[in-house]
């Protein structure tokens, strides 16, 4: 079961308050997306813990429903 | 998957990186690469011309699963260096981009003949 851009934004937004988050749906397929996170909260922290707290927002659905993310974060 | 398979895969992984300097856990083979992500981390390490060793996860769901437990990471491709997670794809190549891929080459002694 795919996951909608909406839903993918939604739990970024909610782990991330503060952010700007830009997603680009890569394939229309629901699995393929690149996600931009810019926010303060990664301020200090190395890119894998910046990548890892994303990761950690969407609650055990990278790796399964959703297949690929390329990812950025930024602090601003 | 039970106990005793995650610990001895724990002790392949550990093995693997103790052994080797650069170690790149990945889908498929640097020769053929079984998805994007992996076939673009080779790629990288192929144009900084690093010597490294690969380990095709696809050989086993244990190392499928095992790696992604061990460094507490949920996808594939994952880089190693001297026995430190580096990153998936993503990480790789933005240090490829920013130079600081070399740069941790460099300050680990690790050879790199550019192509």
């Amino acid at each position: 079961m795919p996951l909608s851009k909406e839903d993918l934004e939604k739990h970024i937004r909610e782990s991330f308050p503060d952010s700007t988050i830009n997603i680009e749906d890569l394939r229309g397929d629901g699995d393929h997306y690149s996600a931009t996170v810019i926010s303060k909260s990664f301020e200090g922290k190395s890119k894998i813990e910046q990548h890892k707290m994303v990761y950690d927002s969407l609650k055990g659905k990278m790796g399964n429903e959703l297949h690929a993310l390329m990812l950025k974060t930024r602090t601003e | 998957m039970n106990e005793n398979n995650l610990v001895d895969v724990s002790e392949n992984i550990k093995n693997e990186i103790k052994s080797n300097d650069v170690v790149l856990f990945m889908k498929g083979t640097p020769v053929f690469p079984m998805c994007g992500f992996s076939a673009a981390t080779v790629q990288v390490l192929s144009d900084i011309g690093v010597k490294f060793s690969s380990v095709n996860v696809l050989d086993s769901n244990e190392m499928r699963e095992g790696i992604k437990q061990f460094s507490n990471w949920p996808t594939i491709p994952q880089l190693y260096v001297k026995e430190e997670f580096i990153g998936g794809c993503d990480i790789v190549k933005e240090m490829h981009e920013t130079g600081e891929l070399l740069e941790l080459f460099n300050s680990r002694g690790i050879d790199v003949k550019p192509s």
